[in-house]
This record gives C-alpha cells, sequence and structure tokens, in this order.
C-alpha cells in the first residue's frame, strides 16, 4: 500500500526551455495553466460541497441555531456540554459502538477467511468471486428492507429457521442487543464479499516461495497463513479496518429502514438501535430543526471516527507484531 | 503443489458462501412473484409464484411511493454523475500522471486525504447551501455535490500512469497539439477499460445512494428510487410483495450490469486494492 507519487519528468519538458520564439507563447500558456485548469474541478467543487460544510459544522455547532430564529447567537461550547449530560446521545454512541463491533469484527474475519479460501487452485473462479460480490450491488435500502422482513418477529425466515431448532422466537427490534446483531447482520452481508476481494488481491501479491520454504521447515497451513499470510496482509488489513470504521461509525441507512413504521429516526420504540448519525439527524433536522445541537453531534462523531481509527491501527500493529 | 488447490471442503465452503450472498436477493424476487399473504405462509414460500403483472400494477399505482418518478430520477442523477465523474477524474487523472506542474504531489496527496473525510458529516450546512441556492427538492441539490470524487481522481491517475505511453503524448506535442487535444485523441482512448470500471462503480454507488437525498429531497412527489422504497416500506399498511416488487425493480438494473460487467467490475476493484 505504499504510494507511487514520484513525480512524472517529461522527456519533452527539458528540450522546450531555451529561447520562447513567440510562436510558442500560446502553447506554453497551454502547458503552464493546462494542469491546473484539469484538476481545479475536483479541488472547487469538493471545497464548495465537501470540504466546506465539514469545516462549517464546526462554526454552527458553536451557536444556538434554529431553523425557524431569526437569528442565532454565538454560545461557545454550550451544545457541547448540554451533549456531555444528553442521556439519548450516550445511548446512541453506545449503540454506534456496539453495532460496529459485532459488524466489523466476524466481516473482516470472514472476509480474510473467504479470500484464503478463493487463494487456490479453483474451477469457475469468476463465478465465486461474482457469487460474493453480488451483496454489495444491492442497495442498502432494498438491503435493509429485504433483512427486516427476515428478521421479522411473526413471519420472518430468520425466526422461523430458530423454531426449527427449537429456539423461540425473538423479538428483533424490541430487544436492544437483539436489534444490534440484526443490523450488524445487514452490514455483514453487504461488506464481506467486497473485503474479501480486497484481501484476496493483496494475497495474490505474496510471494509463493515465502510459503514453500516455510512448508520445508514444516510449517503446517494454519501457521503460514497466520505467519506468512497475515503479516504480509497488515497494510491492506489496516486499510480495511479505516475504511470499516469510516463507514460503520456513520450508519444510518440499515438502522433506519430497519425501524420502518415504527418511529424510524428514533431507531426503535426506546431507540434500540438509533446511531449517532440518526440522532444528527433527529436533532438537526424534522422534528426538530436544531441546526447547532445536530452540528455537535456531528462533531462528536468525527472525533469518535478519528480516535477508533488510531486505536484500531495502534493494536493491529501490536497485534500483528506480535503474530510474526 | 498440494496447498494450492481446492479441496472438496474449499468448495463446499464457497458454495455456502455464494448461496448466503445470493439468497436475500433470491427471495426478494420470490415475495415480488407472490401474492400478498405470501408471507404468512408456513413454511415460508421459496419458489417463485405468479403474482408478478398484480404486484406490478400495485405498485406502478402506489400514491405515496411515485415508484416511476423516482426510477426516472435516479436514472438522470446517476447518469448525470457518471458522465461527470469519469469526465473530470480522467482529466485531472491525467494532469497528475503525465503533466509536470508545481505542487502536483502536494495536491494529489490532498486528494488521497478527501477519501478518508467523512464529509457525510456535512450535511447540515450543505442542507442551508442548498436552501441558499432555493435548490431543496431539486435534482441538482442531489447531482452537483456528486459531480467529483477523490476516489475518481485517484483511479485514473493510477492507470494513466502505466496506460498512457509518454513517448506518445510527446509525439503529439512536437505535432502542435495542445494538451485538451493530446488528452482526447491520444489519453482518453488508452484511459478507457479503467473509465468504464469507474463509470460502473460511480452509477451503482449513486443509483444506491440514501442519505444526502433522504435529507434534502421532501417533496414525496418527486423521489429517487431509494426514496420511493422508502416511502413503500414506511406505510401503516405494509403489503410486502408489493414492497418488495419495488426493490426488485429498484435492484434489477444493477444486476444486469453486474451480470455482463461483472468481471470488470471485480477487475477493477481488485487492482484499485493492489496499487492504494
Amino acid at each position: 500500500m505504499a504510494l507511487h507519487l514520484e513525480t512524472r519528468v517529461q522527456p519533452g519538458a527539458a528540450a522546450s526551455r531555451p529561447g520562447p520564439p513567440p510562436r510558442f507563447r500560446l502553447t506554453r500558456l497551454d502547458m503552464k495553466a493546462s494542469p491546473y485548469l484539469y484538476i481545479a474541478p475536483f479541488f472547487v467543487l469538493f471545497g464548495v460541497f465537501g470540504a466546506y460544510p465539514l469545516a462549517y459544522t464546526l462554526w454552527v455547532s458553536l451557536h444556538d441555531w434554529d431553523l425557524l430564529a431569526e437569528d442565532h447567537p454565538f454560545v461557545g461550547l454550550d451544545n457541547y456540554t448540554k451533549l456531555m449530560g444528553d442521556a439519548d446521545f450516550w445511548h446512541s454512541v453506545v449503540n454506534t459502538l456496539g453495532i460496529f463491533v459485532i459488524s466489523t469484527v466476524p466481516q473482516l474475519l470472514l472476509a480474510l477467511w473467504i479470500a484464503n479460501l478463493l487463494n487456490r487452485q479453483l474451477r469457475a473462479r469468476t463465478f465465486f468471486r461474482m457469487g460474493i460480490l453480488i451483496p454489495n450491488i444491492t442497495s442498502t435500502a432494498a438491503v435493509a428492507i429485504v433483512f427486516g422482513q427476515l428478521f421479522s418477529r411473526e413471519f420472518g425466515l430468520i425466526n422461523w429457521t430458530l423454531d426449527l431448532v427449537g429456539i423461540d422466537a425473538i423479538d428483533w427490534r424490541a430487544n436492544r442487543l437483539a436489534s444490534w446483531v440484526a443490523v450488524s447482520t445487514m452490514v455483514d452481508w453487504r461488506w464481506t464479499g467486497y473485503n474479501a476481494l480486497i484481501f484476496l488481491a493483496a494475497m495474490q501479491a505474496i510471494p509463493r516461495d515465502l510459503y514453500e520454504s516455510a512448508a520445508i521447515d514444516g510449517a503446517n497451513a494454519f501457521r503460514q497463513f497466520w505467519s506468512i499470510t497475515v503479516p504480509m496482509l497488515r497494510p491492506t488489513i489496516i486499510f480495511c479496518v479505516i475504511v470499516s470504521t469510516i463507514g460503520g461509525l456513520q450508519l444510518f441507512t440499515e438502522p433506519l429502514l430497519f425501524n420502518s413504521g415504527t418511529n424510524p429516526i428514533r431507531g426503535g420504540p426506546s431507540r434500540e438501535s438509533q446511531t449517532m448519525t440518526m440522532y444528527m439527524f433527529e436533532n438537526a433536522f424534522a422534528p426538530n430543526f436544531n441546526f447547532g445541537y445536530g452540528s455537535a453531534v456531528a462533531w462528536m462523531l468525527f472525533a469518535l471516527i478519528a480516535i477508533v481509527a488510531i486505536v484500531n491501527v495502534v493494536l493491529i500493529r501490536r497485534l500483528s507484531r506480535g503474530g510474526r | 503443489m498440494r496447498l494450492w488447490s481446492g479441496t472438496r471442503l474449499t468448495y463446499a465452503a464457497l458454495v455456502l458462501a455464494v448461496l448466503m450472498s445470493a439468497f436475500p436477493i433470491y427471495w426478494m424476487f420470490v415475495v415480488a412473484t407472490r401474492s400478498s399473504d405470501a408471507m404468512g405462509e408456513v413454511p415460508p414460500p421459496v419458489t417463485p409464484g405468479g403474482n408478478l403483472p398484480g404486484n406490478v400494477d400495485r405498485l406502478l399505482s402506489n400514491a405515496d411511493a411515485h415508484f416511476l418518478t423516482g426510477m426516472l430520477n435516479s436514472a438522470i442523477v446517476a447518469g448525470c454523475v457518471t458522465v461527470s465523474v469519469v469526465f473530470f477524474s480522467s482529466l485531472a487523472g491525467f494532469a497528475f500522471a503525465k503533466l509536470r506542474f508545481r505542487g502536483a504531489n502536494a495536491l494529489l496527496l490532498v486528494i488521497i486525504a478527501t477519501m478518508m473525510v467523512p464529509t457525510q458529516l456535512g450535511v447540515i450546512p450543505l442542507y442551508m447551501l442548498m436552501t441558499k441556492l432555493d435548490w431543496n427538492d431539486e435534482l441538482q441539490a442531489v447531482i452537483v455535490p456528486a459531480l467529483v470524487t477523490g476516489f475518481g481522481v485517484f483511479m485514473m491517475r493510477q492507470y494513466a500512469s502505466q496506460a498512457v505511453s509518454s513517448e506518445l503524448i510527446e509525439a503529439a506535442r512536437v505535432d502542435g497539439c495542445t494538451t485538451f487535444r493530446i488528452f482526447w485523441s491520444v489519453v482518453a482512448p488508452a484511459l478507457r477499460p479503467a473509465a468504464a470500471v469507474l463509470g460502473l462503480l460511480t452509477f451503482m454507488t449513486t443509483w444506491n445512494d440514501f442519505l444526502w437525498p433522504y435529507a434534502v429531497l421532501n417533496d414525496p412527489e418527486n423521489p429517487t428510487v431509494q426514496l420511493s422504497l422508502r416511502a413503500l416500506s414506511n406505510g401503516y399498511y405494509q403489503d410486502m410483495s408489493q414492497v418488495f416488487t419495488g426493490t426488485a425493480i429498484a435492484t434489477l438494473p444493477l444486476l444486469l450490469v453486474f451480470i455482463i460487467f461483472g468481471r470488470q467490475i471485480i477487475g477493477g476493484i481488485m487492482e484499485g486494492a493492489v496499487k492504494a
């Protein structure tokens, strides 16, 4: 995952330097200005619709900013102080972290295992790869609706299957932990195959003679996986963990649609699966329209993402060093 | 070497993984072809029925969903965004890979960093901005912020630096081509394979996007298809076969794209992983 950022030197660039004849003046302007012109659309559009709103969120969070109010006075850290004592906010933080752990850990382990299976001489390789990627092309809304039905209390296939093996029906929406599991299942289902392909790509880049010499030394398949594959995959694992952290902590659509019909933005009757992004929405848009408070939630989430990402990276560094 | 050949167990596990991946989608199509009381049946239905036409009729006449408008709007949004992302990413990718300019490395790093920024957290000011522009409830509110992506620029830059020959660019320059002419006639054709993959990925992501359209398109009569699905599933009385007909139809275009171009999409994802 090293970034290749070497500057490309154009062979002709040096040759055109001495003495600019007049007819080349336009060409020189073209050569000088064109690169900036070509990258400008990204920076302008990202600046206006990406970076500026994110930064401005911080500014808004320092104000008592109501959609309907005439003016919005500066209140310093008041919104944040209020958040600290807001039980519903902390409830959403715990939900977010709980769902994040249940969804990310099994997902990445499973992806690693599937990638290991795919990294062999197989017939119908494309079929298997496409098969596990199918969930990823389905829309989150569709996934949430279908799984919402699978996890339905009365007629859901999952409760029906559980009943076959003698387990009582679970009310997936009314129990906090159960709702976390249900929401995490949607996330796992959608992203495991995608991450498996990323891991597979990295596995194929590991030189095979490493395994051959390990086999000669008598290392079995598991030992080879743990001592060669995992350490060699470390940058990719870190990459996947960071991406999953950024995505997983911002979870919104799955729990929202999972709770369709029963106060969706609150994540169920007693906020069983309300994530931080949902709490931000509940405050900033309907029904409260309190932009200032919602923005404070957004920045707390931003901080949480940064902290979790850093903790994860440190942990994985430690762990995979231990495995060596 | 025996280690590298797939055993029966390998195949069994992979078949299971594929079945688990495909089942919810298969089941979605099953319910979409059943009557509205299918959900109460014991055991639950697992084979298609003959009720699809009736379900489609009811879906299209559903007054809350505006399903056809949703499909059309999503096609417009995803189409515009795809064309724009592919064009601007190719242009910027070409500049970063093949043109020399001051600050290129630093600017490229900024673009990579933007891929890690959770811009979704800026929805509140973005919403305020749209209100100011009077774009609320309008499709451009969803299109314009999505016209460029850092991922696209980075992907095209990686591809351009290995797939476009610098000699060819030089030759075109000697012939007196302007930089844009070079891009259009020499670079763009060479970028086509990567552009296709980027286009497919962008189209799918945009078609499936939910959070921002949900925030800014509040007029129930002008939804994207994902918002139509949400309206369907949020109704007081839930007719699941009708809801699933909606999710099935909304998924169908992507499924077709995936069946036709799956190999390229997988190649794009895996190549991106190695290079990133």
